[in-house]
């Protein structure tokens, strides 16, 4: 059996980040110029916030640099938001914000206040499925699912913002969606159906 | 009595966990009082840390624990290979000591209370490196032959093969092609990033992993730790894509497990899109020579197929790159070399269709320009070189398609309006190209177990360790339980994917369904025949009732001995239309149908959605994919999603169409399959090039085909 | 992220107080605003402020038509202002150009100043394993030459910075002779946008002219024939979701069968959004011929380096200069 001598410095742990000095220190030494400038820099605060998550409103602690996608992951466990990327290039984080598409990787929580947040978790109502949603399953437009909440999500509002008319306005208006196992063409066509629904029940 | 369920195309069974965002991935399975994890890694490709300072970044807020080769365990990484593993070489070893072999090696790890907080203190590490000479310039280094050589089906050989006499042939040829196709770096860059989090119980370890091989993780960590496999939980339910690169198991997986150790707590470790480009492997670099032989009129003479590829200076990478050149077509001279290139690089490995993606390539843009020489249609040039059996195995086919894959894709694509010359198929100024190529993958089988349990109210509960990174084996697995139960697919509940059921090979090679299949059938079997026999009678339901407990039974599924009588391969053919602007460069593929001939189709609905998925995969691999390594240095400049560019729905072709060929093939597993996500994406690289030829008459053989290439 | 104070000032002047206690770019306090490329900077530590003040709800985000031209203010998103009736009708390239660029989210989230003031997409910019980047570490050296360079500029270069203006929207704009409304604590200034942005010299950390503070508010662009008759063209890898390998906005005002005046900018080959005049002077006038054209975008060339790999930058440019102007005339 090995042994475990790792110095543990759990004295830090669970204290909160006031009153610490940071050095802005990098692996590169040519950022010390930079560095220098931020030697006196204050430490940042946690913030009070409340995010009004499919129409709940959650109070959080948040580090100001949470973003909205992390504080939905790892602060209130809606993991249904996927993270592929937490650079706004792969899709896979997108929710509503205030009815809109956005990328929650590249939104800071705090800054998502007073809005109104719709995630895949939102967008059933109980056990019945939003028509994309039952889409999806019905035309098998997905295989690992891990980009599937985004794409359903944003195909959701390229349905609203009437972006639908035809497969290749749906593949132009889907293109900030990456699905690395390929299953576009089956998106396109669970979305056309879904994009019917919609409009034969007078919605959209 | 229920019907045929295999064969269906029924919807998959977790569907509605994926578009509802409750099926739960490796990072969403969150501990109480979890900490976080981040990597530092070096920025040199060689050398050695000539200092690591690590007080700043200990001093950060919410920091528990910094982990350096100064203070980490000594580990005891007992020898182990899988196999996944490469055959010759040792792993990486981590936080072990100050050598530096790669690019983004972990030299150091932090665990901090919070997300944020650990990423920010792993930049507070400062670490200084000795730096030396590396090799990461791949058009530089020297090739030299192998220890060994994969075979397509997992086991070895020489790294140089030959029948007759190729030189002479070759020298004698009526006509000759004798070009070099190189392949870029790519990265398999599943959606999913790699994430691993770690529990501690005593010496009792879990791990919550993205992996294609739970057992695998099992034994390596176990070795990795010297603690017993069965000491280590690995539960992988759902895995958002992989591709390959969760087939081994990874340094991170270790850091994890030190991480949690140091901390004391369950730790998180969720690589960036970034660290991807740096530890999970890839498809490596490769350059390679295809010389062929024929005669005026269309006969192959000689085939010389002269590959190599990058590997790490610390274990030996090879795939099975020649393999298809040694079968695919009948040639009587054939040779093939298999070299590698060592580098400062981390190890690559297995991505989709492993070897016969590149490989394929090479040989069936080399066919395409014999066709042109030869000015004979390409389906016919491969029609004519059709062997009677697998001329290097001496083996005959266990079943062979080809002959109906080139008739069904042709037709059903419009093979016989192609005008052959090139640049002779226009539509307004956009120049028009139809391209072909053939597709193989072998038929893998490896021994598998899987167990099954019948309860009294009439349901089932199957289970086997096997992992579903998206092709449905959740389902499929449920389809094949529920024919051999004879029960309707509602009352069989099938679980994967969790170390503690019964093991399986990893999900890799195409080789699930053959051999998880077959276990999970012949454990429904032989739970069914119990019941049936213990409870006296000829209804399940009415057996069951009788004896009023559960009824299980476990089986294992082994290959025999059909690999040693037959050579068994799936075969396809793939047809493409491209329009490349001549003016701008630009290439976006219209139309691709593909005829597969791959034994039984257990559910054409997801069978279908693998084989659009491949085809996906092909026009990222022809048009786009490209992991720039700077020669310099060994970094990936472009190790993102934003400059490494994968197909997006606009990249779709408005025309994907799949045709599988009826196959009956009762040698190759018992359940007749063949396996298909990895032969979904052969060919489709040649096929697009051939028919950027075709619209263009420039033959490109370097990937990927960007505007620049064809200016 | 390196840590950060988040200020959410409560108006305009709030933030501008704010941010102009700091120096130029790279300042210890920035600006948030939509947060699509910020967000990426800290993310990736390739900026690192200790003070980040939201102008989220400050900004103008009205879109105004009018026989003078259009007015786009700074908090506009990109999505409005593509899908904005005047701007299709009467400016097209900038429709055009907005909905080439990113993705259909980012259009929701980034704003009118935002996309102006992105940074590069220099990879080893925003790579901080690499030591060498004079805009992000000045004097630290340039490791895109002598690296791979296929995404870098060809015009406008120094021997410290060839980084490519990713902007496609300021393409457009810059062809169209926009000018930006700029605000600081000091008042109000407006400069044409050819201005906004310098070339790198050999201070390629300073990207514009924007004093410490100082934000754009609104963007003017003048009411102009040629821009009815205009086209963006955007050459990439994949079909959509990518920033440009060379893009070109077109502009034309038809006098019969000749062009009486032609508006022409470049991107993915500058360091700045850039407007080719000499191409322009030479289109006055001419037909729409294909040897003329050609004559004329082979201008563009004028001055133009390659560094290897993006070479081919320098012919690709001037056909979808070709291409550009073929188009915005058949519109």
């Amino acid at each position: 059996m090995t042994s475990y001598d790792v110095t543990r410095r759990e004295l830090l742990a669970g204290t909160a980040v006031a009153g610490v000095a940071l050095a802005g220190v990098n692996l590169m030494p040519e950022f010390t110029s930079l560095a220098a400038a931020q030697d006196a820099a204050p430490a940042a605060a946690p913030l009070d916030i409340v995010l009004r998550v499919n129409g709940t409103e959650q109070r959080l602690t948040l580090d100001p640099r949470t973003t909205l996608l992390d504080a939905l992951r790892e602060h209130l466990h809606l993991t249904g938001s996927k993270k592929g990327c937490g650079l706004g290039q792969c899709g896979a984080c997108t929710v509503l914000m205030d009815g809109k598409r956005v990328k929650s990787c590249l939104s800071l929580a705090a800054l998502a206040e007073g809005r109104e947040i719709t995630t895949i978790e939102g967008l059933a109502q109980s056990e019945e499925l939003h028509p994309l949603q039952a889409a999806f399953i019905e035309r098998d437009a997905f295989q690992c699912g891990y980009c599937t909440p985004g794409q359903i999500m944003a195909g959701v509002a390229c349905i609203a913002e009437g972006h639908a008319g035809s497969p290749q306005e749906i593949r132009q208006w889907m293109s900030g969606n990456l699905c690395r196992c390929g299953a576009y063409d089956h998106i396109v066509a669970a979305i056309q159906d879904a994009a019917a629904v919609s409009s034969s029940v007078g919605g959209g | 009595m229920t019907t045929a369920i295999i064969g269906k195309p029924l919807s998959r069974v977790d569907g509605r966990q994926k578009v509802t965002g409750q099926a739960t991935y490796a990072a969403e399975f969150d501990q109480p009082n979890q900490a976080y994890a981040a990597v530092v890694r070096s920025t040199v490709a060689a050398g050695r840390i000539a200092s690591i300072e690590t007080a700043e970044s200990e001093q950060a807020p919410g920091i528990i624990a910094v982990l350096t080769h100064h203070n980490a365990p000594k580990l005891a990484y007992a020898p182990h290979k899988g196999f996944t593993d490469p055959v010759v070489g040792e792993r990486l070893h981590v936080l072990q000591d100050d050598r530096v072999n790669h690019q983004g090696q972990p030299v150091a790890l932090v665990v901090a209370d919070t997300l944020e907080q650990a990423g920010h203190a792993a930049t507070l590490v400062r670490v200084t490196y000795a730096p030396e000479t590396g090799t990461t310039d791949v058009t530089r280094v020297e090739p030299v032959l192998p220890t060994q050589q994969k075979t397509d089906q997992g086991s070895t050989q020489p790294p140089e093969t030959r029948r007759g006499d190729h030189e002479k042939a070759l020298a004698g040829a009526e006509v000759n092609v004798d070009e070099t196709y190189v392949i870029p770096r790519e990265n398999h860059n599943p959606i999913e990033m790699h994430a691993t989090i770690a529990a501690w119980e005593g010496d009792h370890l879990t791990l919550w992993d993205k992996s294609q091989w739970v057992h695998g993780v099992a034994d390596e960590i176990g070795a990795v730790f010297g603690i017993p496999a069965e000491n280590i939980h690995v539960v992988s339910p759902f895995v958002g894509g992989a591709f390959g690169s969760a087939l081994r198991t990874w340094p991170h997986v270790t850091l994890a497990a030190l991480g949690a150790r140091a901390a004391g707590r369950p730790v998180k470790l969720m690589l960036s899109r970034r660290e991807m480009y740096y530890g999970v492997g890839y498809r490596p670099h490769t350059v390679q020579r295809v010389a062929l032989g024929a005669s005026r009129d269309g006969r192959l003479t000689a085939i010389l197929h002269d590959g190599y590829e990058e590997t790490s200076n610390y274990e030996e990478f090879s795939e099975a790159l020649l393999s298809a050149s040694q079968f695919l077509h009948s040639c009587p001279n054939v040779f093939t070399r298999h070299r590698i290139a060592p580098m400062n690089v981390h190890t690559p490995t297995y991505m989709r269709a492993p070897g016969e993606a590149s490989g394929v390539f090479a040989l069936e843009a080399a066919m395409d320009e014999l066709a042109v020489a030869l000015n004979i249609d390409p389906v016919e040039l491969r029609l004519r070189n059709e062997p009677e059996q697998d001329e290097f195995k001496n083996l005959p086919f266990s079943s062979r398609s080809t002959r109906e894959c080139y008739r069904l894709a042709a037709g059903r694509f419009g093979w016989d309006r192609r005008s052959p010359e090139p640049r002779s198929m226009r539509d307004g100024r956009l120049l028009i190209g139809w391209g072909m190529a053939t597709a193989t993958y072998p038929m893998n089988f490896a021994p598998a177990s899987a167990m099954a349990r019948l309860l009294p109210d009439g349901t089932a509960e199957v289970a086997s360790a096997a992992s579903d990174m998206g092709p449905g084996t959740w389902t499929s697995m449920t389809q094949v339980a529920a024919e051999a139960l004879g029960l309707p697919i509602e009352q069989v509940k099938f679980s994967l994917g969790d170390s503690r059921l019964p093991k399986t090979p990893p999900h890799g090679g195409s080789m699930t369904m053959a051999s998880v299949g077959s276990a999970v059938q012949a454990a429904c079997r032989k739970a069914r025949e119990d019941a049936l026999a213990r409870g006296g009678a000829n209804d399940l339901a009415a057996a069951m009732r009788r004896i009023g407990q559960a009824v299980e039974a476990t089986a294992d599924s082994a290959p025999g001995d059909a690999s040693k009588r037959f050579s068994m391969h799936s075969f396809g053919a793939v047809f493409t239309e491209v329009a490349v602007d001549p003016d701008l460069g630009e290439t976006r593929v219209r139309r691709i149908v593909g005829a597969y001939g791959a034994g039984r189709i257990v559910n054409p609905k997801t069978a279908r959605s693998q084989c659009v998925g491949g085809m996906i995969g092909g026009i990222g691999m022809a048009l786009m994919e490209h992991s720039i390594v700077d020669a310099r240095n060994g970094r990936v400049p472009n190790a993102n999603f934003a400059e490494y560019a994968v197909p997006v729905h606009a990249d779709a072709p408005p025309v994907m169409d799949v045709i599988f060929a009826e196959e009956h093939d009762p040698h190759v597993n018992p359940l007749g399959v063949k396996g298909l996500g990895e032969i979904a994406m052969v060919g489709v690289a040649p096929a697009i090039t051939n028919a950027i030829f075709h619209a263009t008459g420039k033959r490109i053989r370097e990937l990927p085909v960007t505007p620049d290439k064809l200016l | 992220m390196h840590p950060f104070i988040l200020e959410r000032p409560r108006d305009l002047e709030a933030a501008l107080a704010l941010r102009a206690q700091a120096g130029r770019n790279d300042a210890p306090v920035e600006y948030i605003a939509g947060g699509t490329d910020m967000v990426q900077l800290l993310q990736e530590y390739a900026r690192r402020p200790e003070r980040l003040v939201s102008l989220a709800g400050l900004l103008d985000n009205r879109i105004e038509v009018g026989p003078q031209g259009l007015r786009l203010g700074g908090g506009a998103t990109m999505a409005e202002v593509a899908a904005h009736p005047g701007v299709i009708e009467q400016f097209p390239v900038i429709s055009e150009a907005l909905l080439e660029s990113a993705s259909p989210q980012v259009r929701n989230q980034a704003t009118m100043g935002g996309n102006l003031l992105q940074r590069t997409r220099c990879p080893y910019f925003r790579d901080v394993g690499y030591e060498a980047c004079n805009k992000r570490a000045p004097g630290s050296g340039c490791a895109a030459i002598g690296g791979e360079n296929r995404w870098h500029a060809v015009l406008g270069t120094s021997d410290n910075c060839i980084a490519a203006h990713p902007s496609d929207l300021a393409v457009a704009l810059v062809a169209l002779d926009a000018e930006v409304e700029i605000r600081g604590v000091g008042g109000q200034r407006t400069v044409p946008l050819a201005d906004l942005h310098r070339l790198p010299g050999d201070t390629p950390h300073f990207e514009t002219i924007l004093e410490p503070g100082e934000v754009i508010t609104a963007i003017t662009v003048p009411a102009n024939p040629a821009a009815r008759r205009s086209h963006y063209l955007k050459v990439r890898d994949r079909a959509s979701f990518e920033f440009a390998v060379v893009s070109a906005a077109g502009a034309i005002e038809m006098d019969g069968s000749r062009i009486r005046q032609a508006r022409v900018a470049l991107g993915g080959v500058g360091t700045k959004p850039w407007r080719v005049p000499q191409v322009e002077a030479a289109l006055a006038g001419a037909s729409l011929d294909s040897t003329a054209l050609q004559q004329a975008a082979a201008l563009a060339a004028e001055g133009a380096q390659g560094r290897g790999h993006n070479d081919f930058k320098i012919e690709l440019m001037q056909r979808a200069i070709v291409r550009a102007v073929e188009t915005a005339a058949r519109a």
